[in-house]
């Protein structure tokens, strides 16, 4: 009995599919990365076992480097005009409020504010140039943080704000002090301090707590 | 796996005096194609860093401007940690004594570290408790859970002298949320502690 002649079928299979599937992966890897934003100072920061990820809506940085030098940064436009306003009014600068928005980073004690904002972005972001808003009075010098935090406090009028203090490893605990006396002035008394992420080390108590609500939460589940 | 003409087999009968044109695929073989997309989907997987920094919640105390509004806490269940440079960590228990004999160094690794030593004193401090009436409040609080307050009088409090390290600073911090302090405070240094941290780097130079 002669078998039927069956047809032989290709064995190649279309990739059109596939090809659209990577290359739509790819796409959508590419658009959804965010780029680590250019900082203007380098700030290497310790880690912590603190898991909630750092706001980036309504911040407010106050940010010490590895000289001690205090920055201060704030996002939201709109803030930085209406704070260029209260520094008009409480401090008798008069700065033009355009460029003081398009700020990144604030870098220099208020006598020399002026003469900064009116400085080119390429200057300006070059920070290592400039001293810093001083804190610590040690070196007798005013602490002119607190009077920052105080304008940042009017210029908010109570809307919700993210205080981060980003430090260096290897700052010193007085510029630390100096940061936390203006806040605490000021009546800023919860901030969030910007750490790495780290394991809890296992053994721990912490280490202990989360695992059992792991547990709690798996059986839950079920 | 490349694919060849398939589609020219058959001999279509056209009309006369029409030239046969030999008809080309117009497939391509898109297997590279794909091979190349899913190397570049790897190629951004790996090299995109997922490290999201994580903010570490702090909250200061209002400063009280009358002593007899100030928190008041029990000698003996208070562990103060100085912090000296280069990770060098000091430390007593309850109050400093007259001869500075209870100050102890410690460090955050090695043998004896200031881990071991906030877990010793939590514990000692827990095996001394007392239940009483604030007690009391603070298990109501917590749906009647008597173990809540057993630390209640564990406090540690963080002194950091001027060269003690951002890092350092922020490590101790991190030491309480590891093992789950409940009350510490950042204070400034004692001009007598100061002395004895001065001392006590002296002697270890001279060994």
């Amino acid at each position: 009995m002669a078998r039927p002649k069956l047809p032989r079928k290709s064995t190649t299979v279309d990739m059109t599919a596939m090809c659209d599937v990577a290359f739509l992966l790819l796409a959508f890897f590419i658009l959804t990365t965010k780029f680590k934003p250019d900082e203007a100072v380098t700030i290497n920061t310790p880690s912590s076992v603190a898991s909630k990820v750092a706001p980036d809506k309504d911040v407010v940085l106050v940010s010490i480097d590895k000289d001690n030098k205090v920055y201060l940064s704030i996002e939201d436009r709109d803030k930085k005009l209406a704070l260029a306003e209260v520094i008009k009014t409480t401090k008798g600068i008069n700065l033009d409020k355009d460029a003081f928005a398009s700020l990144d980073i604030i870098a220099v004690p208020f006598n020399q504010l002026a003469a900064y904002v009116a400085l080119p972005k390429s200057d300006r972001n070059r920070v290592a140039n400039f001293p810093g808003i001083p804190v610590d009075t040690s070196k007798g010098a005013s602490d002119e943080l607190i009077d920052w935090m105080s304008m940042i406090n009017t210029a908010y009028q109570g809307q919700k704000m993210n205080l981060l203090l980003k430090g260096d490893n290897i700052s010193t605990y007085p510029a630390f002090a100096g940061v936390l006396k203006a806040f605490k002035k000021n009546d800023f008394l919860k901030f969030q301090m910007v750490t790495n992420p780290q394991n809890v080390p296992a053994g721990t108590e912490l280490w202990a707590e989360n695992s059992a609500m792991t547990k709690s939460e798996n059986s839950g589940k079920k | 796996m490349a694919e060849m003409n398939t589609s020219s087999g058959g001999h279509h009968k056209k009309g006369p005096g029409v030239k046969k044109g030999k008809k080309q695929s117009t497939r391509v073989d898109l297997t590279p194609m794909v091979d190349l997309g899913f190397l570049l989907i790897t190629f951004f997987i790996f090299t995109t860093t997922m490290s999201q920094p994580t903010a570490f919640k702090l909250f200061l105390p209002k400063d009280a401007q009358k002593p007899e509004e100030q928190n008041k806490v029990k000698a003996s269940g208070t562990l103060t940690i100085l912090i000296g440079k280069d990770g060098e960590l000091f430390y007593y228990e309850g109050e400093l004594s007259q001869k500075g004999d209870n100050f102890k160094t410690t460090t955050f690794n090695g043998p004896d570290n200031i881990r071991d030593e906030i877990v010793h004193k939590k514990q000692e401090v827990v095996d001394h408790h007392v239940h009483n009436q604030e007690c009391a409040k603070i298990w109501q609080q917590n749906n009647g859970d008597k173990n809540s307050c057993l630390d209640r009088d564990f406090v540690v409090i963080i002194k950091p002298t001027k060269d003690a390290s951002y890092e350092n600073i922020v490590k101790v911090l991190n030491e309480m949320q590891i093992d789950v302090v409940k009350r510490y405070a950042l204070v400034d240094i004692a001009p007598i502690e100061e002395q004895l941290i001065k001392k006590t780097e002296a002697t270890s130079v001279a060994k």
